[in-house]
């Protein structure tokens, strides 16, 4: 509701006073499945961190929607403990008081007209009770196959309408559909009921930290810029591997397989961001316009066979545990082909980046949990050395970490000491803080606030999800007409294919 | 683990860390700052350890120096710890003894880190003119805290007067709970403010720093009470649908209410130093605000004065006699509600 005589823009917010937070306006949170693992570990104790750190408006209200008996105080105490033990920040009592005076809870299933019908009730309540102002956040932390049921029940019920006052937004995490095809219907269940700008795709291995950082180093030096290009760089290397296994995520996991896990949104974010030109500015347009190009500009290579690689790891010893192979887990059939390592070569077609292939790699049950891009460089066109002298040096590589432990390491050769010439690769470290990851927002917070802010900069739009998979897809099809994926021992680097991979363009992976 | 030196050099301090930092094999630290704090032999333990807390977030070099002036020998003594115990940064913490006391600068600067912002603080009492102190000279950020000096607003009139561009002070940084508070408040839509009330303990710098930020940014007067305490303990808004009203009487949970809508509990807590001091270190730009904020404070109003700058507008209730201005305060806003209009507009 505007109002000409009610004075705006705020009086008290100035460009220039950078101490003042950026606090969500009124508003209630809406979260289905609320009492699943992830809300519970992740969404809950983010949201009470958010407003430990005092973001939160003073008239905030989370709704929960689940298929459980529970009153509002018996909702308030289930999510109490959970907050208490996985919450970030300290834990304080009148916080989660103040916070939990604001706590909602419908029952219902998701088929059930009534159930939403009471949803829809209770956030008209909360618009008067609470003065959220009608505006609302849907966060589905459900099953994809259920999206088209809930956000129909939402346009059924009234729920999205945008016309009652306030705004609407629905999150959703990945994956965003299993293909093209799958995305685009995806996109067209939502698209009936919320406008595009109103959808926010959620990728928490992103947080907007490490966008930033990655914008920064890349934007506010002069160092790297002019060396950010096929002259100088050999290949990337973009790696997220996961030291864990599929755990008791079978139900989720099997048939979808680390590629459309990870590489689809993932690692092809982070390739984009790392191959894209500057954009006009930071605002989120020019951003995705920038990012969208580097994936239209997308080409695979011919043969697929030879120039990607996937694994399933088998049992064994990693890290003094002995563990199970994927073929083990629970609720696998044995029939099973979903690849839990996956690693692709593709390139991007620019003037900027002509013959630097990027190698992206995932996978699970490897040898330690690690994020990182690999920008690798050429080595000098001539050495002025005996070659004896510089027989230890590797190739200049400036390496972007991703959580954990956000930070730049640059590798390059330096004399060793002595009477001899001898030249050998050193390491340069920057952490961006030591206890970087305790002390600075975890990126599912910064993806909350994002959605109650109406800050989109980070979230992929339908059309970035769509190019994904049509980089994906042929690669998908290949591996599907072409039997198992290979066998690889848990703590290692992933299968002996990968690196015949990169071995065939005369490469080595980095080991991170 | 920490290295005493004893009647040293600060040539011999920088060896020493280089060979500390060796021994642990941290030989690249990407430190981002050097904070020189100047304190008493009381203080320096609260602060270092403040300091150190925030290290966690900017990596720096903390150099902690305690003038022992009096009538021996000039000495230099050094506590070195790198790494471990006092968090991941270094701290050196330094007795200046003798006349050393008095060429502090001398021993800092061959300590600083090269080409990184430099930041100087001083926990308690601080010099007259920040910028004009040897070591302040070398600062980029002059960090003082009013509060914690004798005369808080005294101090904090002697900050007005002697202001350079980076120049802050921890008063200031203890208003931003307030201020980020008061500005959620505003982003909904709210009739025009007419006149502003805050309600404080006597002397507090924060609370003068607070009114005239209030006043600079919504240009209407704002009258500054007198409270039991503890800090600032209410900001009234006087609107013409009613008052918009944040209250903590406890120090720690706010209340906020508005025309229209139930009312809100809100943390709002008093924070401790190592929050101050970490809000302090994420920005080492002028803070021009706070410059602002700083020029319109005024000598420290007597009730009568606070009485004597009401609003001109009519829709201000006349206050019926001036002396019990202050204590009415809390009373005005529920009839000033009443009288009301139009209706706060409720989305």
């Amino acid at each position: 509701m505007r109002q000409a005589e009610y004075s705006n823009p705020n009086p008290l917010r100035s460009p220039t006073d950078r101490r003042l937070p950026r606090v969500a306006g009124p508003c209630a949170l809406v979260i289905f499945g609320v009492t699943g693992d992830l809300s519970r570990k992740k969404l809950m104790p983010a949201v009470y961190d958010l407003a430990n750190r005092g973001l939160l408006p003073p008239s905030f209200a989370l709704v929960g929607f689940a298929r459980r008996e529970f009153t509002n105080e018996d909702f308030a105490q289930e999510v109490h403990d959970s907050v208490r033990q996985h919450s970030r920040t300290e834990f304080r009592e009148d916080v989660w008081n103040q916070l939990a005076q604001g706590f909602r809870f419908v029952a219902g299933d998701f088929t059930d007209d009534a159930a939403f019908d009471a949803l829809a009730a209770t956030v008209t309540d909360l618009g008067n009770e609470q003065g959220t102002g009608g505006n609302t956040a849907f966060y589905l932390s459900i099953p994809p196959g259920l999206f088209p049921l809930v956000v129909q029940q939402l346009k059924r019920s009234g729920l999205a309408s945008q016309d009652r006052g306030g705004w609407r937004r629905v999150v959703i995490e990945k994956p965003f559909g299993h293909d093209l095809a799958s995305a685009q219907e995806l996109n067209r269940v939502l698209g009936e009921v919320f406008p595009s700008g109103s959808i926010f795709r959620i990728d928490h291995y992103l947080g907007k930290e490490t966008v930033q950082n990655l914008l920064a180093l890349r934007f506010a030096n002069t160092l790297f810029e002019p060396i950010w290009n096929s002259n100088y760089i050999d290949h990337v290397q973009i790696t997220m591997a996961e030291d864990i296994g599929i755990g008791s995520r079978a139900g989720y996991y099997d048939g979808i397989g680390a590629a459309r896990d990870v590489i689809q949104n993932h690692l092809l974010q982070l390739m984009a961001l790392t191959a894209m030109e500057e954009p006009v500015s930071f605002a989120a347009e020019h951003v995705r316009i920038e990012k969208e190009k580097v994936l239209a500009s997308v080409v695979l290579p011919d043969d697929l066979d030879a120039h990607t690689a996937r694994g399933q790891y088998g049992p064994g010893w990693q890290g003094g545990e002995e563990v199970c192979g994927y073929m083990q887990e629970a609720n696998i059939p044995p029939t099973s082909t979903t690849e839990t390592y996956a690693a692709i070569t593709v390139h991007v077609d620019t003037r900027r980046w002509a013959g630097v292939p990027f190698y992206l790699r995932t996978g699970k049950r490897l040898g330690r949990r690690v994020s990182e891009i690999a920008v690798v460089f050429k080595r000098a066109p001539h050495l002025p050395f005996a070659t004896t002298d510089t027989e230890e040096l590797g190739s200049n590589t400036l390496v972007i970490r991703v959580q954990p432990d956000e930070g730049i390491t640059m590798k390059f050769g330096s004399k060793v000491p002595g009477t001899q010439m001898e030249v050998r690769d050193v390491t340069m470290d920057f952490m961006y803080g030591d206890s970087f990851t305790e002390s600075s927002p975890e990126a599912y917070e910064r993806l909350i606030l994002d959605v109650l802010l109406g800050d989109p900069p980070l979230f992929p739009r339908h059309e970035e999800v769509e190019m994904s998979w049509r980089i994906l897809d042929p690669i998908l099809a290949n591996w599907a007409a072409n039997g198992r994926p290979e066998t690889y021992d848990p703590g290692t680097w992933g299968p002996a294919s990968s690196d015949e991979m990169l071995a065939r363009d005369g490469r080595v992976w980095r080991r991170p | 683990m920490t290295t005493r030196l004893e009647r040293t050099t600060a040539g011999e301090i920088v060896r020493t860390i280089n060979e500390e930092r060796h021994r642990i094999g941290a030989t690249a630290t990407g430190m981002v700052l050097t904070l020189i704090i100047v304190t008493d032999e009381e203080n320096q333990s609260d602060a270092t350890r403040a300091a150190s807390f925030s290290a966690m977030e900017h990596p720096c070099r903390i150099i902690t120096l305690i003038p022992r002036p009096g009538r021996v020998d000039p000495q230099l003594d050094a506590n070195i710890d790198v790494g471990d115990t006092m968090g991941p940064g270094e701290t050196v913490r330094l007795r200046l003894r003798g006349d050393l006391a008095e060429h502090g600068a001398s021993v800092a600067l061959p300590l600083l880190l090269p080409d990184t912002p430099v930041v100087v603080w001083w926990p308690t009492a601080a010099p007259d003119v920040p910028s004009a102190d040897p070591i302040g000279a070398m600062a980029q950020r002059r960090i003082t805290d009013a509060a914690a000096s004798r005369h808080p607003m005294h101090a904090l009139l002697q900050r007005k007067d002697g202001y350079l561009a980076g120049d802050t002070d921890l008063a200031w940084t203890r208003t931003t709970v307030w201020r980020a508070m008061l500005a959620a408040a505003l982003d909904q839509p709210f009739a025009p403010i007419s006149a502003v009330d805050v309600s404080a303990e006597r002397s507090n710098p924060s609370a003068a720093l607070l009114q005239a930020w209030l006043h600079s940014a919504l240009g209407v007067p704002v009258a500054l009470h007198r409270s039991q305490g503890p800090g600032i303990t209410s900001v009234v808004m006087h609107t013409k649908t009613g008052p918009i009203e944040l209250t903590r009487p406890d120090g720690r949970t706010g209340r906020l209410s508005r025309p229209g809508t139930a009312s809100h509990d809100v943390p709002l807590p008093r924070r401790d130093l190592r929050d101050l001091i970490g809000e302090e270190l994420r920005r080492l730009d002028p803070d021009d605000t706070y410059a602002e904020a700083l020029s319109g404070v005024e000598i420290p109003s007597r009730r009568k004065k606070a009485a004597a700058k009401p609003a001109p507008s009519a829709d201000r209730a006349k206050p019926a006699a001036s002396e019990g201005r202050a204590k009415s305060a809390a009373k005005k806003p529920s009839s000033r509600g009443r009288s009301a209009k139009t209706a706060e507009p409720t989305p």
